[in-house]
């Protein structure tokens, strides 16, 4: 449903689509009968010269039970949808699959960085590479993000992955996601970041093991120029 | 107590206009200043969705968008249609007008405090408004403010603004608390001799929960806005993560008002639904106690869902559970109140008049806003909706309905009462359709949008390749469109009600043979209300009873011929007849 609109690149997308599904067809059946009964009714119980209404109380038990059984109805589907909903939510939030690589998102007003491991898989280490507004993954590749903010509240979004988490100053939150397409794929700031929110715009990157191993020989530079290019500031990889 | 007594306070002239203590003028001061204020929010509105069909180039009436005036007119425009919109004109303005008519009293229990509630609001309206004009101009950090964008200037570059908007919205709790209490002193002690608990008109109890439930929520959010603003001006950090503080704090404070805030508006408008329903539809309400005891626990339950707004914003996600769970027991109150409406029309003689039109309008419409939420409210797939214009679409499709639908339901079914003549009904149809069908036209869109990604608060989407595309762009113009429609439609309204005033047909006391105590005292009522007080004997809704000549039997009438006895003093649990004249001596 949300894929005819936006690709589903990640292992959980096609996951939460489901869910968005499924509580689709249920509020919807629920929706249209409701609608239905009740421009019934509308049309049904027209005023005609000479008809009175009905002196209905609502307050016997055989009256109520048109309002009490659906009422059931509704109990019912909606413990269906929260235990949908909950186990989306687990995968996606609660239960972190084994990181395969670590990436930093580091957001401010108005630009993301995002720190790559680099050639040899673990952050923090001379070969890291920088890069501001893009964020270059392998497809089929299980990734930790940590998330961070340098003043306001910002909000790590990418819609092909069905992702999306706040960021907040003074916190380091992480997460996962494993793309799964290959492709090019916005990154949004979703949470209103003061007057340059509508231009944070990033873009993720999701390439092919081979030609990401070539992106990394490319921008994986030695340690002694990453250091320099690292003291020079952000953004070495544009 | 006499209302002779109550009328030699009445100021003269023009004074009494801005120094009244008569609850009517004083909702006439409320409805007026909240349609003012919603024509300033309509403004802001405008201006954006232009922005966003028509970026970068300049808006008739206002010029080229920047920004940051982006952000201050969605700011303003989401904070001016809640708080200075949505709460005056359904608790206040009905409040004020409809509950000492409607349970039987002369005025309100407290008139010279309903008096300081409006002046205080009033006060918060003018600063909101002059915060467009200061230096910086308005802030622009959302309706939420969440911290750390809004204590710091350097941060949302509107210092001046930002303060200002929240000592306004401050002001503007101060307002409602005070009017609260009238609300529900009045509801309480001077009901007239024979009003039981049960007797009372289902929007009255729908006004006296909603400020219970307000004055419950609010707390934690004036303490919070209090910490906000010592953050602001004099530099402290308790939202501030490099001091010790904790953005986040201020989301769980503001959510835990928040929400219960949303059926703070609600329980009042499905009120005014649920008398237009019971009138024109000539049915006694469907299950009177079971929507009392529903807006109970809806208010009740409401009190726990509030971190369903912050699932995605850095809480543990464990928790995020919790609340799916309890979002979704909410809807089940909810639900059972929406079927309980629909239960009503069965067996009536439904006239569609253009106050019924709204009314059932707010039924069909709400049912949009209702389904919606559940996408939402389940935390799985929140992961995706969280901040897109599917959000906007949704609590639009709850608030539209809510501050405008019943909103204009009410103004249609009352006006009679309030000024004495009928509005004209082709011009009120003529209204009716352009507003629904052009609000459908609106949001249906933005479904759509916010389906395929859109996120909120974005003043140009050229930046991001998977949003830049014709058929967003197409959808968000079609959006703007319907809007301006739906704003041209409203000058129907205004000149509806204008030429209503003087040249309408003259109502009568009761022209829609309604069965509560508002259609007994003259239309417009003066000072006082009834030229001899009301008594009770019986329900508010009681159409269509068998074996009597009329379809409608008001509280007001003593017993006719189908011989049931008054009920006076019969009332075990409700006020003894002559202490509920506890009218307050002034």
């Amino acid at each position: 449903m949300i894929s005819w609109f936006v690709p589903q690149a990640s292992t959980f997308a096609a996951d939460v689509d489901s869910l968005i599904f499924l509580i689709l067809v249920i509020v919807g059946a629920w929706f249209l009968l409701a609608e239905a009964v009740l421009f019934w009714l509308i049309l049904r119980f027209r005023k005609r010269e000479g008809v009175r209404s009905k002196y209905v109380t609502g307050d016997v038990k055989s009256e109520k039970r048109w309002v009490s059984y659906p009422h059931y109805a509704v109990l019912v589907f909606d413990v269906v949808i929260v235990v949908a909903a909950l186990r989306v939510w687990n995968d996606v939030k609660v239960t972190d699959p084994v990181p395969e690589e670590t990436v930093r998102v580091v957001s401010q007003q108005w630009a993301w960085t995002f720190v790559h491991a680099g050639p040899d898989g673990r952050l923090d280490t001379a070969d890291d590479i920088k890069t501001v507004d893009d964020l270059y993954v392998q497809q089929n590749r299980t990734y930790r993000f940590e998330l961070h903010s340098k003043d306001v509240l910002h909000s790590f979004s990418v819609p092909a992955f069905r992702l999306k988490q706040d960021a907040v100053p003074g916190r380091m939150i992480a997460g996962w996601f494993k793309p799964t397409l290959a492709g090019d794929f916005d990154i949004q700031c979703a949470e209103i970041c003061g007057i340059g929110h509508g231009l944070m715009p990033a873009r993720i990157h999701v390439q092919t093991a081979t030609a990401h191993q070539e992106w990394l020989r490319e921008h994986g530079v030695m340690p002694a120029l990453a250091a320099n290019t690292g003291a020079a500031g952000q953004g070495g990889a544009r | 107590m006499s209302h002779e007594h109550a009328a030699a306070h009445e100021p003269s002239g023009l004074l009494k206009y801005v120094w009244s203590t008569d609850h009517k003028m004083i909702a006439f001061q409320y409805l007026f200043t909240g349609m003012a204020m919603a024509l300033i929010g309509g403004f802001t509105v405008y201006v954006f969705r232009m922005q966003l069909a028509f970026p970068g180039e300049a808006v008739p009436l206002f010029g080229r968008v920047s920004a940051s005036s982006y952000n201050a007119l969605v700011t303003s425009h989401g904070s001016i249609m809640i708080f200075w919109v949505a709460m005056p004109v359904l608790i206040a303005a009905f409040g004020n007008y409809l509950i000492p008519l409607m349970v039987g009293c002369d005025d309100m229990a407290f008139p010279k405090v309903n008096r300081l509630s409006f002046q205080i609001f009033f006060l918060s309206a003018v600063l909101l408004t002059a915060s467009f004009f200061v230096p910086g101009g308005a802030f622009g950090g959302a309706w939420t403010a969440y911290p750390p964008l809004s204590t710091s200037g350097v941060y949302n570059q509107t210092p001046i603004g930002a303060t200002m908007w929240l000592v306004a919205v401050a002001l503007e709790f101060v307002a409602f608390l005070l009017g609260g209490i009238n609300f529900i002193t009045t509801t309480m002690n001077s009901r007239a001799p024979g009003m039981r608990m049960f007797d009372i008109p289902i929007v009255v109890w729908m006004i006296v929960i909603a400020s219970v439930l307000f004055m419950a929520s609010v707390g934690p959010l004036v303490a919070g806005a209090v910490m906000l603003l010592f953050d602001q001006v004099i530099g402290t950090g308790f939202y501030d993560p490099a001091r010790g503080g904790d953005p986040v704090l201020w989301q769980h404070l503001f959510w835990f008002f928040g929400h219960p805030e949303v059926y703070v508006v609600l329980l009042p408008a499905m009120g005014i639904v649920a008398e237009v329903m019971a009138v024109h539809a000539r049915k006694r309400l469907f299950a009177y106690r079971t929507i009392v005891y529903t807006a109970v626990a809806t208010s009740i339950i409401s009190f726990f869902v509030w971190a369903h707004h912050q699932f995605v914003a850095g809480i543990d996600p464990r928790m995020a559970s919790l609340f799916s769970v309890t979002t979704l027991i909410i809807s089940i109150p909810v639900a059972e109140m929406v079927f309980v409406y629909i239960a009503t029309l069965y067996g009536g003689a439904i006239s569609l008049t253009t106050p019924m039109l709204w009314a059932l309008a707010f039924l069909v419409e709400f049912l949009w806003g209702g389904v919606t939420g559940i996408f939402l409210g389940a935390a799985g797939s929140d992961i995706y909706f969280h901040d897109t214009y599917f959000v906007t679409a949704h609590f639009h499709y709850t608030f539209f309905p809510i501050a405008f639908i019943a909103g204009f339901a009410g103004i249609t079914h009352w006006f009679p009462k309030m000024f004495g003549r009928m509005m004209d009904e082709r011009l009120g149809k003529i209204h009716f359709w352009g507003t629904i069908i052009s609000f459908n036209l609106i949001f249906l869109p933005l479904f759509i949008t916010g389906a395929a990604g859109d996120h909120r608060r974005i003043f140009d989407y050229s930046g991001f390749p998977d949003l830049n595309l014709p058929y967003l762009q197409n959808l968000r113009i079609m959006a703007t469109y319907a809007l301006l429609a739906m704003i041209a439609f409203q000058v129907v309204f205004f000149y509806n009600f204008a030429r209503s005033l003087r040249g309408g047909a003259v109502a009568g006391a009761n022209p829609w043979k309604a069965t509560t105590l508002e259609w007994l005292a003259a239309s417009p009522p003066p000072h006082g209300n009834f030229p001899v007080m009301p008594t009770v004997y019986r329900g508010p809704y009681e159409y269509g009873v068998p074996d009597r000549a009329d379809d409608f039997w008001p509280q007001y009438e003593p017993a006719g011929p189908a011989g049931q006895e008054p009920r006076l003093g019969a009332a075990g649990h409700g006020p003894a007849p002559s202490g509920a004249m506890a009218a307050p001596e002034r």
